[in-house]
């Protein structure tokens, strides 16, 4: 999974924001770009430090928004707020989107405070995991939509 | 009567990879009958023990059907549908 430096920093800094709570959201990219270029903050309408679920309006408001956009969900992210960033049994169970890349950070070492977390980053098909190398760029990727 | 539904990449196994398909019924219960009569297993997807699985989400006409009567939401001709599997995890 390849993402830009920005990105990256902006996933990071959402799961330290929300900390304890769990942070979610999603990074679209053109439709079999495989490019994560459009970064979307979601509100976690579990409000929760052990579960996140996407508000069902706001799904349907973001879903719509990429269609238009010829887009998809290439990363969906969300954190871990007191255990390892690996997908847990019910993120396994819940993951629908094949294409995508689960990306989960840990915030279980610094909290809300500076200092490194965990970012990994998964395809998670049909049950199975597979965890995949991050490669973070430096270079913009982001393109006009 | 024709009712454009459309379908989540997870579930498009089931109508050959079409991004949306027609479908009848005037209650949406009767919809997803429809749906599985026609491609056979979408219904098991969408419903667990009669009832419209907790992870699933369904839209008529943007509308969350949880809020106006789950699977006896009444449909018209016309009408959008949408399937959005939640995005949700722990």
């Amino acid at each position: 999974m390849t993402i830009d430096q920005a990105t990256y920093d902006a996933i990071v800094a959402h799961a330290k924001r929300d900390h304890p709570d769990e942070a979610c959201g999603i990074v679209a990219g053109p439709e079999g770009s495989d490019r994560p270029v459009r970064f979307i903050e979601m509100v976690n309408a579990a409000g929760s430090p052990t579960f996140y679920e996407f508000d069902s309006t706001e799904l349907l408001a973001l879903y719509k928004e990429m269609w238009d956009n010829d887009e998809e969900p290439v990363v969906v992210y969300h954190s871990h707020t007191a255990t390892e960033a690996y997908p847990s049994r019910t993120d396994i169970g819940l993951a629908s989107e094949p294409n995508a890349h689960y990306v989960l950070v840990s915030t279980r070492e610094h909290g809300n405070n500076d200092g490194p977390v965990e970012f990994r980053s998964y395809r998670i098909i049909d049950g199975e995991v597979t965890e995949e190398e991050v490669t973070v760029t430096t270079t913009e990727t982001r393109h006009p939509a | 009567m024709a009712i454009e539904v459309r379908i989540p990449t997870i579930l498009r196994t089931y109508t050959n990879g079409e991004k949306a398909v027609n479908a009848e019924g005037a209650t949406l219960s009767a919809l997803i009958a429809d749906l599985e009569a026609n491609h056979p297993g979408i219904g098991d997807r969408l419903l667990d023990d009669g009832d419209l699985r907790r992870f699933v989400n369904v839209y008529v006409n943007d509308e969350d059907v949880r809020f106006i009567g789950g699977l006896e939401a009444t449909l018209n001709d016309g009408d959008q549908v949408v399937v959005l599997p939640a995005v949700a995890g722990g």
